[in-house]
């Protein structure tokens, strides 16, 4: 019995350590070519002009040039851009984060006929695509002069995006309504229990949420690209293109601003990589 | 109401009414503000003539009749098409294949995990300004590979044959969010399902084709959708590389090396900002409506014939 178990034809337990080492071999290969591109943008951001455009291309730079980043912040107002572009993110992320959990706790626990029609209408509104709203939502801001001010990033965030609000009921529909029931005894109104037993009980979710936000926001460019005109209300998105038009053979300062505008990314991956999955498969899988 | 408590049910059932509709009211606002208006309006403006500086002026569809003899809009939707099937499988095909190799209970899968993520994140114009750097055609990192490689060395951004080629490249670049997505649709396969294709005698190719990717089919079908809307949308990183390959300004209505890169959403953003023909973009946004509302109402047809949602 026990030697059937490598038994068989053409020795199973071989083949498969060879099918294993194999994927490893090419999970390496496609992670190598995966980091690449990171590791050229930092060997570039720290090589000399002259370094740069010489062949064949160097990975190493034969001595570390740090002046790039010096100039990436000094030769475009960075920390004007950095305020700015963190004004409008914590701005979205606090209206995005409140309104969205408001309309997915309306939809979810709340008993009321409307949520039955209001979640599907709620989610097929994804599929209209920004460039319907886009003309019509200018000719209103540029109306009310609200265009040239970060009114129009932020606003919207403050009633609720799909998105959001179908994360969001997603996590709430497993916290278990008893808990609810309890309150409601005791005389608890909604937005108690919203506020005192909802939005602690779905910290993770907001979490998600709030960084989905921060990151939509931190990376936006069209919306800054329409709104923002005057250099000193510029994000980083919209002063690094600026920057590009004008400085477009630098290739050191650009690749250290590009460096410099990714780094906050990555280390709020690593401090909330288990958000991040978490509301990736939330939100991708049950379509 | 909270005195009366259990006694009058029809007063709580209103109470309920209304706490459900004071906690939607964000939502309902919004979408009447930032949706159902603008949608109107701008089935409104796509039947005039509108530069934003007059009133805009009723011409019935003259817009639409314009644009189907103008040239540049048929390129744009050719382009967009093209991206469409072109980049979407490739995306999806890669974002399964770096899954399906993390799922072999992979040593270091969470630093795999990471390097593979990771690219998705990084903010569109830093991404798009490290790929105009590495398919630089002279001092690039990709030609410079090539070139020590002894093989052809495209113009890659200069070259209308390898413009969107080199979009799909830097698209798959990007492809972490849809394999975490694989990732997690192929964890949640039971394992049952592999052990009686194993005893029955199924070997691995056999039990990808039979249980995994039927299993998976669902997150496959949304994924294509939802990458096939993206895709339509394209914007962002063809404006980023034409303004970074020809050099042209803020307001530039450039498509790239013969128009290549002129994407629909692209040319649609000229004619509204560049041309200010807010008319034409107006008729031009309703058109991308409708192609998107068709193309998923026809994938919602076809996912009879091979999406299983199973039986939970």
């Amino acid at each position: 019995m026990v030697t059937s178990k490598s038994g068989g034809k053409g020795n199973p337990q071989i083949g498969r350590t060879a099918a294993k080492i194999a994927a490893y071999v090419l999970t390496v290969a496609c992670a190598v070519v995966f980091v690449f591109p990171f590791l050229w943008m930092l060997s570039t951001s720290l090589k000399t002009q002259q370094e740069i455009y010489s062949f064949p291309p160097t990975l190493f730079p034969h001595k570390v040039y740090w002046n790039n980043y010096f100039l990436a912040v000094t030769k475009m107002p960075f920390l004007r851009y950095t305020w700015n572009t963190v004004a409008i993110s914590v701005l979205c992320v606090v209206g995005q984060v409140l309104s969205s959990a408001m309309v997915a706790y309306s939809v979810s626990k709340i008993k009321w006929k409307g949520s039955k029609v209001l979640f599907p209408v709620i989610i097929s509104t994804m599929m209209i695509p920004m460039q319907v709203t886009m003309i019509p939502l200018y000719i209103i801001y540029n109306k009310l002069g609200l265009v040239g001010t970060i009114v129009p990033l932020t606003l919207p965030a403050f009633f609720g995006g799909a998105y959001y609000i179908f994360l969001m009921r997603q996590f709430f529909k497993t916290i278990p309504d008893a808990l609810f029931e309890a309150a409601k005894i005791d005389g608890a109104r909604e937005t108690m229990i919203f506020f005192r037993i909802l939005l602690p009980l779905s910290r993770p979710v907001l979490a998600s949420v709030a960084i989905f936000t921060f990151l939509a926001s931190w990376s936006d460019f069209l919306g800054p690209l329409l709104y923002l005109n005057k250099q000193e209300q510029y994000t980083l998105s919209l002063g690094l293109q600026a920057f590009m038009q004008e400085h477009y053979v630098e290739w050191g300062p650009l690749m250290a601003a590009s460096a410099i505008f990714t780094v906050p990314i990555v280390i709020l991956f690593f401090f909330a990589q288990s958000y991040f999955i978490e509301g990736i498969t939330v939100t991708g899988m049950k379509g | 109401m909270k005195r009366n408590g259990s006694k009058s049910s029809t007063q709580s059932a209103r109470g309920q009414t209304g706490a459900g509709l004071l906690f939607a009211l964000p939502w309902i606002i919004g979408f009447l503000a930032f949706g159902l208006y603008p949608i109107c309006m701008s089935f409104y403006y796509s039947m005039t003539d509108f530069n934003i500086f007059q009133a805009p002026k009723w011409v019935g569809l003259a817009n639409y009749t314009e644009l189907l003899s103008d040239e540049k809009f048929y390129k744009s939707l050719w382009n967009t098409i093209y991206m469409v099937i072109l980049a979407t499988p490739i995306d999806l095909l890669i974002g399964l294949l770096l899954a399906v190799l993390l799922n072999q209970k992979i040593r270091g899968l969470p630093v795999f995990r990471t390097i593979f993520y990771l690219p998705s994140i990084v903010p569109i114009v830093a991404s798009s300004l490290l790929w105009l750097w590495i398919l630089n055609p002279q001092y690039g990192l990709l030609n410079g590979l090539l070139k020590t490689l002894g093989v052809y060395q495209p113009n890659w951004l200069m070259d209308p044959r390898f413009t969107k080629p080199s979009l799909v490249i830097m698209g798959v670049w990007g492809v972490g969010n849809i394999m975490i997505i694989f990732l997690a649709s192929l964890q949640d396969v039971p394992r049952s399902y592999y052990e009686a294709a194993e005893i029955d005698g199924a070997n691995a190719v056999q039990r990808f084709f039979h249980i995994t990717l039927p299993s998976i089919s669902p997150v496959i079908f949304f994924q294509l959708v939802m990458g096939i809307i993206g895709c339509f949308q394209y914007f962002t990183q063809a404006y980023l590389l034409i303004g970074g390959s020809t050099g042209g300004g803020l307001n530039g209505t450039s498509g790239g090396a013969e128009n290549s890169m002129l994407f629909y959403a692209l040319y649609l953003f000229h004619n509204a900002f560049g041309y200010f023909k807010m008319g034409k973009a107006s008729a031009m946004a309703w058109i991308l409506f409708v192609i998107v509302l068709v193309v998923t109402a026809v994938l919602f047809k076809t996912q009879d014939k091979w999406v299983s949602y199973g039986d939970q």
